[in-house]
């Protein structure tokens, strides 16, 4: 049975925060696969396109037919533990921090045998899901966890030492107005946030939803604006040491095409997102990555809301999806960036969301507390890209397939 | 003496002090918030270049960017679709002389006290010059109502029907320019009242204003340091090419009371 | 077609460089001390040899190519062997073959590496690309969890327990007793072996290897040239190979040698009753249970009981690891490949000094190595014999 994690006591503040060490990260090209599949919460391997043979681990050519055609596929996620350690010494510094450490063979139902974390809950000699996930290096690792649900099982210290969950953490929401904004705050709290910060850009215009956020336990609005650098400054001197996690939702949504809009909403969706991003990493990104293994609520994750057409292009949004298109590189950059210090960048694809700007779309449209869910969930599984709504599952599933054909679909809009 | 080393002595002495009327540039000021379907007014910010660091070892310095409409700002005759043929209607062709002049205040502090949609009337108008005597041809005319003593939400005071602040009414306007005023201001976000756009016509100190070639100021502050008449206004915009406004600072010269 | 023997070859001049913990020396030094030992005890010089095998993990980024110019060697015939534990049996087979055809007539076999401080971790975790991929990202600190894993699954299926496995390591402990240069000097207990500190269960700090600094070597030559130099010689009577066997099988519980057992004993002309002492491949005591089972000398599964009812040490009943083996003397890397190798060829020459069995004659040394995944993929196995 997992021990639920307590709340972890107060900082020493005398005491030095420890640097934060990662798994071994160094991968063939082919193990890359891994962790793309581990990055969307799929459980994949390569298998032979001529004879069928499931390969582990990747490999570049088939052990059975030499066949070099492998692609990625869905495999059933059933396994046996075979054999199991618990080790007690280890050189790498990493697993040396985190001993003991389960680990074991187990036998995929896929066909291949794989070493694997195994999860506290799983017997001896048990059936297992086994399932792909990010480490804290950033790379898929497989890991054999209980066939049904245990109590508390996301408070196993494997998978608390490579997840994201936001449980015990703080967490800072950029942008209270969006209007995923209440619903997010909710989420977490009932996901076990120890708090929510929400920053809240020009407290000189109305916020409707501000005394309803103000009344909810661990719950606070700060001022935050990031187009203005100062503010991201003054904010981060103020509570950048206890953001475990943070989302940044910030984005500037408007309709236009390249000649229809104007330069002036360009400039905002970019001061917004793209550069408003790296104003929030200048500020918050030093603590987040120094403190990525500081206990129970280490710092975790930065999460960036995207519009889901940022995979490509909207000509009915030219501006706001650009503007997504560069804060995702932007953010993929990020990524490699945080990685050092053990801090998972999170993309969430939102599809056209139920707001003022998408109100002439048809639907389907992201409903605010269906993109809420689907941030939690990408943090509580670890994941590294979570497409929101129907919408963008089908954009990313038609980039993943053919990004020449997409941008030539897009030409008619999402 | 000289008029001007008559001033400068009594600068010196304090006889003549300088009131600051403008509001500090911050990135946390309010600017007007138009429909969202509209271009908006840009916020003021600072990127700081270099602060004696890697970036430039010996000295500090910021890029900004900004409206011209941003802060404590003026109003060109061109900012106006009425006043978009006046001739030298932009900041860098109005004739400095007008930067520079006499300024009438009229107190409606109590009455915006009362009434946040507080109209000024061609009726205030003629009560102040019974009391202080005509408002001179050239004259710039400010509306004291106290409002730069409010903060954040209050400041705009917007509600689901528009924003509720003073400002003067067509007809007030109408008697101003009457009178051969140089230009109005006022200590909100606009000349205007925050529910002008109901007045006919609708923003009338922008209409009726800029379409005869005067000038505009808003946002201002301490005003209430300032007497009914008899001070001196500076307020020159930065030379902006085909300018439509632009922040400044906003400078009073009052004397003394000995 | 049966396969050639090794008649008319020989090996002779075995030499072990003591093996220190750490050491701020390269490979290059321990390769060339172990060379010089060997080629002083058969009275000859570096221009003597014409042929030269070298196996070893730390020269990167050097290969043999570059230490032929860097000893100045001129060898026509020149090996890497990159075998890990079963690189001795390999290397000799190679010289072997070369000496019997005349492409070589006297071949140098070398295995040496350094250990630097933090140079075993280094050397994990870039051992393999599967490695890399599948293994050393699992908090395996090398192959002490793959070993467990194996260890584990062995002793759920086979009923062995560690007091079985404690009895390997503990006779291991005497005979190193009796060899100065093995790193461990105090006696071991199968108290001290029961509870030591686990590293990674089962497995604990008595079933591993202290991993060190260290070289061997040996010469291969024909046999009318160790009789010109006047060497003791020890003669091939048979050998095998095999790579990645039973590939199928999910835990590897049996090495390549199952599959070409029947072909050693027939080329050597014996079977197991008939060897004096054997030296396994001793990485971990189930390893060694797991050859005793593959090269005959008892069913599988009985490896532990078959073991545990011998006596182990230099005087007993089954000399196994007269040199303290790994286990006690310490693992120099790719030497641990050659370091029973040596031990045999002393032994059958009578030249073991401290460490020799009485009256040995015959003697069958294994090798196992390279864990590129989840098990060792190397399999080598000869029987070696002093001459009648």
């Amino acid at each position: 049975m997992t021990q639920p994690l307590a709340p972890p006591p107060k900082k020493n503040p005398a005491r030095r925060t420890p640097v934060p060490t990662l798994p071994p990260a160094i991968r063939s090209r082919a193990a890359l696969g891994l962790a793309l599949a581990a990055a969307q919460g799929r459980f994949q391997l390569q298998t032979c396109t001529d004879c069928g043979a499931v390969q582990y681990p990747p490999r570049d050519a088939c052990h059975r037919c030499l066949s070099t055609a492998l692609v990625w596929q869905d495999q059933p996620r059933g396994a046996q533990l075979l054999a199991e350690t618990t080790i007690h010494a280890s050189p790498d510094p990493y697993f040396r921090e985190r001993l003991p450490w389960r680990a074991g063979t187990v036998q995929l139902d896929a066909g291949p045998v794989a070493l694997a974390h195994i999860h506290g809950d799983v017997a001896r000699g048990a059936r297992t899901r086994t399932a792909l996930m990010l480490d804290r290096a950033g790379q898929g690792v497989l890991v054999a966890l209980p066939e049904q649900e245990t109590p508390h099982m996301q408070d196993d210290p494997a998978l608390r030492a490579m997840g994201t969950h936001p449980s015990h953490r703080r967490i800072l929401i950029t942008d209270a107005r969006a209007p995923e904004a209440p619903a997010l705050t909710r989420a977490l709290l009932d996901a076990g946030a120890a708090h929510v910060f929400l920053g809240l850009a020009e407290r000189w215009r109305p916020f409707p939803a501000q005394p309803t956020l103000e009344a909810m336990k661990n719950v606070t609005l700060h001022p935050l604006d990031v187009t203005d650098a100062d503010s991201v400054i003054d904010l981060a001197g103020s509570i950048g040491g206890k953001v475990d996690i943070l989302i940044n939702n910030a984005r500037h949504i408007r309709p236009g095409g390249v000649i229809t809009g104007t330069i002036h909403d360009a400039s905002d969706a970019l001061q917004k997102g793209a550069l408003g991003l790296m104003r929030l990493a200048h500020a918050f990104g030093p603590a987040l990555s120094a403190r990525g293994a500081d206990g129970v609520n280490s710092a975790a994750a930065w999460v960036t809301v995207l519009p889901a057409q940022s995979l490509a292009h909207d000509p009915g949004f030219a501006a706001s999806t650009a503007a997504g298109a560069a804060t995702r590189a932007l953010s993929l950059s990020l990524r490699a960036e945080l990685r050092a210090g053990g801090i998972r960048v999170l993309h969430v694809h939102a599809g056209p969301i139920d707001d003022d700007w998408h109100q002439p779309l048809p639907p389907p449209k992201l409903a605010p507390n269906a993109l809420a869910r689907a941030i939690v969930q990408g943090l509580e599984q670890g994941l590294e890209e979570v497409h929101a709504g129907d919408v963008a599952r089908d954009i990313a599933e038609r980039f993943a397939q053919n990004p020449a054909l997409l941008a030539r679909e897009m030409e008619g809009g999402a | 003496m000289t008029p001007l080393a008559t001033l400068t002595e009594a600068l010196a002495s304090g006889r003549v002090r300088v009131i600051d009327l403008t509001h500090t540039l911050d990135p946390d000021f309010p600017v007007i918030v138009l429909p969202a379907e509209f271009g908006q007014c840009a916020r003021f910010r600072m990127d700081e270049v270099s602060a004696y660091d890697h970036r430039g070892p010996a000295w500090k310095w910021h890029n900004l960017s900004m409206s011209e409409h941003t802060g404590t700002h003026f109003d060109a005759p061109i900012h106006w679709v009425t006043g978009r043929d006046v001739a030298k209607g932009s900041t860098d062709a109005i004739d400095p002389a007008a930067f520079v002049g006499p300024v009438c205040v009229i107190d409606c502090a109590q009455g915006a006290a009362e009434n946040e949609d507080f109209i000024l009337e061609p009726a205030h108008i003629a009560a102040w010059e019974a009391e202080h005597g005509p408002i001179p041809p050239g004259a710039w005319v400010l509306m004291r109502t106290d409002w730069s003593h409010r903060h954040g939400a209050a400041y705009l005071n917007l509600k689901d029907d528009g924003a509720h602040s003073p400002g003067p009414s067509p007809a007030a306007i109408r008697a101003l320019l009457a009178r051969g005023i140089t230009g109005f201001g006022t200590e909100c976000v606009g000349t205007d009242a925050g529910q002008a756009a109901h007045f006919d016509p609708p923003y009338p100190a922008h209409a009726l204003l800029h379409g005869a070639g005067k000038y505009g100021l808003q946002c201002l502050r301490n005003l209430d340091q300032l007497p009914p008449r008899g001070a001196v206004l500076i307020c020159p915009p930065l030379k902006i090419k085909g300018g439509t406004g632009s922040p400044l600072r906003v400078l009073a010269l009052v004397e003394e009371t000995p | 077609m049966a396969r050639q023997g090794y008649d008319g070859v020989v090996l002779a001049a075995p030499f072990t460089e003591p093996y220190t913990r750490f050491s701020n020396e390269t490979a290059h030094w321990w390769i060339a001390r172990a060379l010089r030992g060997s080629l002083r005890a058969a009275g000859l010089t570096p221009r003597d040899i014409d042929g030269f095998a070298v196996a070893s993990f730390t020269l990167f980024p050097d290969t043999p190519v570059a230490l032929t110019q860097h000893l100045g060697l001129s060898p026509r015939w020149l090996d890497s062997v990159p075998m890990g534990g079963a690189s001795g049996i390999v290397a000799l087979r190679r010289a072997a073959r070369a000496v019997q055809a005349g492409d070589a007539e006297i071949v140098a076999c070398v295995a040496g590496d350094t250990n630097p401080i933090d140079g075993f971790r280094k050397l994990l975790s870039a051992f393999s690309r599967f490695s890399l991929d599948a293994s050393y990202p699992y908090g395996y600190g090398g192959p002490n969890a793959s070993f467990a894993l194996l260890m584990d699954r062995y002793m759920t299926e086979y009923g062995a327990s560690r007091a079985d496995f404690g009895h390997i390591a503990i006779a291991q402990r005497d005979n190193a007793l009796r060899n100065p240069h093995a790193l461990m000097k105090k006696p071991l207990s199968l108290d001290d072996y029961l509870t030591a500190r686990p590293i990674a269960e089962p497995i604990a700090l008595y079933d591993c290897v202290m991993p060190c600094a260290g070289a061997e070597a040996f010469l291969v030559m024909s046999e009318d040239r160790a009789r010109a130099l006047n060497l003791p010689f020890a003669r091939i009577s048979g050998t095998i190979e095999r790579h990645n066997a039973f590939a199928d099988d999910p835990i590897q519980l049996r090495g390549g040698w199952a599959v070409d057992v029947d072909e050693l004993w027939q080329m050597a002309g014996m079977g197991p009753p008939d060897m004096d002492l054997v030296q396994t491949y001793d990485d971990y005591p189930v390893i060694s249970a797991l050859q005793f089972e593959d090269l005959g000398f008892c069913p599988k599964g009985e490896g532990a009981a078959f073991l545990a009812a011998r006596d182990l040490t230099i005087t007993g009943d089954l000399p196994h690891n007269t040199s303290g083996g790994q286990l006690s003397a310490g693992q120099a890397g790719a030497a641990g490949g050659f370091i029973g190798l040596t031990e045999a060829i002393r032994q059958v020459t009578r030249t073991a000094g401290p460490t020799q069995v009485a009256d040995a004659a015959r003697a069958l040394v294994s090798g196992f190595g390279m864990i590129n995944f989840d098990r060792g993929l190397c399999s080598a196995a000869c029987v070696l014999e002093a001459p009648s």
